[in-house]
């Protein structure tokens, strides 16, 4: 028996040591693209602190109880000839204080709780700045009704102001996550939900549907773009214009394919054309990425995305147009035009 | 009796105990119980290979093993299997076995309502996993949120097999709940008062109430998607006024106490182990056994903690939050319970204890990292999050599946009268240990840093590739664990030492009785003094007390009197009249009809079916 211990606990430390050196050697990397726990908003900031506390509180007492409880295997092993050991069957003084001692420690996670539910779920400032987000299969559709800009994938942000997203839900349920600025918040048809927050750091994030939506759940993702002044500015600037009016032949030979052809029916380019089932265009060029952020905003993406969108993102809803290869090469030049 | 027995069909089924006829109309619940555990393994094995190839497909970023559409059927397919088919299933090969063998009955309250539990889940799990052969398995998740389960947004068979399959299986958990909670209630042996019921009993008790509590609102959100999905009712439609959140509270309200549903019998199954093999009694057993009453109350008030993120504001999201966290106070009591029955002990470091011991340590750090759920500002960020995966499999995997396999150590031997072999049972614990952990502790960070759920491909720039792979090897070293499970068994099945009745120096009833024990059980119904009565009959009560009185031998004549129900072939045909019936629904309504005629038939045969009375018979 106590061989068997031994083996037993050599074992375990072995355990210990390798997940230790396991992490020693390629480190838990904190700071990544779509980490949770490098806030860049108060918002952020508010939740992490809570999940600082109930960490180190559950992590004390995680250690504690498998320390226990490794002491008490080693401590309390069969030996040969022992006697039968004494049958307890209780301590009550015992069992009701660790009772009330459990409930003493939820208070002390509960209260900092209740106070950041109430904080972070007040009615918005007048200041506010105001974003109507809306989740489809499987991409996003962004718009600033007072700055009338209208744009999809790619949010842009003024740094240090608050901004309040409503989120609406036309098909099926999807939830706004941008880990870096802070939790999620579902998208619920027939519901407006609203999650408030501010961007301290000026900064590219990566955002996620973080609830599954169906066949291409992982691939409707967005990014978002945090200003400085001057950068915000500009972008607005370059956002209220009208479209860009193609000069390269090419691109004029898009335009006509393009408003020839099925794309006008689910894509708005402002003066052009009202589709609403698709992304707005308007200012497609301008976008470093596409498809709901799965691949660069490049003239070989777009074509291909153009020639058979479901082969790209499984699902898709953008049916394949059957155009010809310089059809697409055309529209494609179009696109990228429209800066 | 052998001449009578010639002239009487009826009695002549009754004696035949080998071939296949024996199996499908046996109506002992040991049998059934046996019959539970082998289909419920064989369906572990399918959820787990569903998980082998996930992980296989998330092994490295930007991965096309298999397709966004197979990815999602499998994640479906493994909640669904793990939950229904697996993990409930496994426990309920527990409860058939050994509720009556602890309680000192000879069997449940309704054998032929047991065997028809069986059939009709066996019929479920078929239904669901048919599926596959169509190119229609389910794939709205297993939570199948409305509005992406409606005809609009999943078209095809997919989600009818899901709704109907679960319909089929809650009928048979329905039934079989019911049949315990009489059976525990009634049947119980002279002197065992509902305190001196061994704790798996009473975690089975609470589990058996939660069933026939919870299982209607699953069953009446299914009916409503039913009802939209093949008659155009609009239940779940935004378009019409509906509130998609319908289905997340009727879901959640069945799904968290499914979650004590699959946890329970596990904190049973260790309440048992740890006091044999540290020859101790449970350390406070009615604070554990009010514990596990106060899980399985509490477990009804919290179900929106599931929902934290939808928007049900503040006055919600704190009422939610502190029902959640007083959850906490039970069980983690019932961990000090636990270490401390083994505190001043003698502990025998079988694998069965083996198995106990990793059960509180894997489950101390799910329920700690369920603590932190549990404030929803937190939980903002952990929900549908890799952290969430991570929580749920120390919960589900680390809890329930040790707890199960520490019952599988621990009462092989009387079910099979055969000892697994040690060795190899120590391997596969500290296979499974090591696996398991690799597995799901890097989920953790993933997690943390932002990897979302039910997602079937990961870009390479997020740094998520290295502990993924990680996580896919220790995948594939729990499936080498289990590979050891089966060899074990088939290495001891015909030539492991033979146990004997009681192998574990135990202190309950079913250890009092021959392994594997005889058709009736108990050849006289003992009469109980204490909560270890078996203990108390070989060692007294440790505090000067003199061992109580072992029930007298009893003689070849008495046990020939003893009448025990005869088989029926009825559960199984009308578990099948039901299939042909919901079947129906994906064929033509013809079938539905005519399936719902044979039920009405064999329902009335099953009813009607006429027995000889005992004293007839001899």
């Amino acid at each position: 028996m106590t061989k068997r211990a031994r083996v037993t606990a050599s074992l375990l430390l072995l355990a210990v040591v390798v997940l230790g050196a396991g992490c020693g050697l390629v480190g838990w990397e904190w700071d990544t693209p779509m980490s949770t726990v490098q806030p860049k908003s108060d918002f952020g900031k508010m939740t992490h602190d809570i999940f600082m506390l109930i960490s180190w509180t559950t992590l004390v007492i995680f250690i504690a109880v498998e320390a226990v409880l490794l002491y008490v295997c080693f401590r309390y092993r069969d030996r040969p000839g022992a006697p039968i050991p004494k049958q307890t069957h209780g301590h009550t003084p015992l069992e009701i204080s660790w009772t009330v001692a459990f409930a003493a420690i939820l208070v002390i996670i509960g209260i900092p709780t209740i106070r950041v539910i109430f904080k972070t779920q007040e009615a918005p400032a007048a200041t506010t700045l105001h974003v109507d987000v809306t989740g489809k299969q499987w991409w996003w559709d962004f718009q600033y009704p007072t700055l009338k800009i209208h744009t999809a994938n790619e949010l842009h942000l003024p740094v240090g102001q608050t901004v309040a997203f409503y989120l609406h839900g036309p098909d099926v349920i999807h939830s706004f996550w941008v880990p870096q600025l802070g939790g999620k918040r579902d998208v619920v048809p027939a519901r407006v939900n609203r999650i408030i927050l501010t961007p301290e750091v000026p900064g590219e994030y990566l955002g996620q549907c973080a609830e599954y939506c169906g066949m291409s759940h992982a691939n409707m993702r967005f990014r978002v773009f945090v200003h400085d002044k001057a950068g915000w500015d500009k972008w607005v600037a370059a956002q209220q214009a009208p479209p860009v009016e193609p000069k390269e032949d090419l691109a004029v030979k898009g335009k006509d394919v393009f408003s020839q052809s099925a794309c006008m029916g689910c894509h708005t380019i402002d003066g052009l054309s009202a589709g609403v089932l698709g992304p707005n265009l308007t200012h497609f060029g301008s976008r470093t990425t596409m498809a709901a952020g799965i691949m660069k905003n490049t003239p070989e993406n777009v074509a291909r995305w153009i020639e058979n969108p479901a082969h790209v993102k499984p699902g898709a809803l953008m049916p394949a147009l059957g155009l010809r290869d310089e059809q697409i090469k055309a529209v494609t030049a179009y696109l990228q035009s429209l800066k | 009796m052998a001449t009578q027995a010639a002239f009487m069909p009826g009695a002549k089924a009754e004696t035949a105990t080998t071939g296949v006829w024996s199996w499908i109309t046996t109506v002992d619940h040991k049998r059934i119980g046996i019959l539970y555990g082998v289909t419920a393994f064989i369906f572990f094995l399918m959820g787990g290979i569903e998980a082998l190839i996930m992980r296989a497909q998330l092994a490295r970023p930007d991965n096309n093993l298999v397709s966004a559409q197979t990815f999602n059927e499998l994640f479906t397919m493994h909640g669904t299997t793990m939950v229904f088919l697996a993990i409930m299933p496994l426990s309920a090969a527990f409860f058939n076995y050994m509720i009556p063998l602890q309680i000192g009955a000879r069997d449940v309250a309704f054998p032929r309502l047991n065997a028809l539990s069986y059939w009709i889940f066996l019929s479920g799990g078929l239904f669901i996993n048919s599926s596959f052969l169509f190119g229609a398995a389910p794939d709205g998740g297993w939570f199948g949120y409305a509005t992406l389960t409606t005809r609009q947004f999943s078209p095809g068979h997919h989600i009818d097999f899901w709704m109907l399959g679960l319909q089929i299986l809650g009928i048979a958990s329905m039934l079989a709940g019911f049949n315990f909670i009489v059976t525990i209630v009634n049947m119980r042996a002279p002197g065992m008062t509902l305190m001196r019921m061994p704790v798996f009993v009473w975690m089975s008790l609470v589990v058996q109430f939660l069933v026939v509590l919870a299982f209607p609102a699953i069953t009446v959100a299914l009916i409503l998607l039913m009802f939209d999905r093949f008659f155009g009712t609009l239940f779940y439609a935004p378009a019409a006024g509906a509130d998609p959140l319908l289905w997340q509270h009727l879901f959640w309200i069945f799904g968290h106490p499914e979650v004590y549903i699959l946890i329970l019998p596990a904190m049973g199954i260790v309440s048992e182990v740890l006091p044999t093999f540290a020859r101790k009694p449970l350390f406070g057993a009615p604070v554990v056994i009010y514990s596990g009453i106060m899980i399985g109350f509490f477990g009804f008030g919290v179900w929106s903690h599931h929902m934290f993120s939808v928007g049900m504001g503040p006055v919600a999201d704190s009422a939610f939050s502190i029902a959640t966290m007083l959850i906490a106070v039970p069980t983690g009591v019932k961990i000090l319970n636990w270490i401390s029955t083994l505190w001043g002990g003698s502990i025998r470091f079988t694998s069965a204890l083996l198995f106990s011991l990793g059960f509180i340590a894997m489950f101390t750090m799910g329920g700690l990292s369920g603590v932190m759920h549990a404030s929803p500002p937190v939980d903002l960020q952990q929900t549908d999050s890799y952290f969430v995966v991570a929580h749920f499999h120390y919960v589900l995997f680390g809890g329930s599946i040790f707890g199960i396999f520490s019952g599988f150590y621990y009462w092989w031997p009387k079910m099979t009268g055969r000892l697994l072999d040690e060795k190899l049972g120590k391997l596969h614990f500290w296979l499974m240990m090591v696996g398991f952990n690799m597995t799901f502790f890097p989920q953790h960070y993933l997690g943390l840093i932002g990897m979302p759920r039910r997602i079937y491909t990961y870009a390479a720039d997020l740094n998520w590739g290295f502990w993924n792979l990680v996580s896919t090897i220790g995948a594939f070293i729990i499936a080498l664990s289990i590979f050891v499970f089966i060899v074990n068994v088939i290495k001891t099945r015909r030539s492991g030492p033979v146990a004997g009745p009681d192998p574990w120096d135990a202190r309950t009833l079913e250890w009092a009785i021959p392994s594997p024990p005889p058709v009736y059980n108990f050849a006289t119904i003992p009469t109980v003094h204490g909560r270890d009565e078996l203990w108390l009959q070989k060692h007294g009560d440790g505090h000067g007390g003199a061992p109580t009185r072992k029930p007298a031998p009893t003689t070849a004549k008495e046990i020939a009197a003893i009448h025990m129900p005869p088989p029926s072939y009825w559960p199984i045909l009308l578990a099948l009249a039901l299939a042909v019936m919901l079947s129906g629904l994906l064929i033509s309504y013809v079938q539905v009809v005519a399936g719902g005629l044979l039920t009405l038939y064999c329902m009335f045969k099953f009813a009607l079916e006429y027995h000889r009375p005992a004293q007839e018979a001899h």
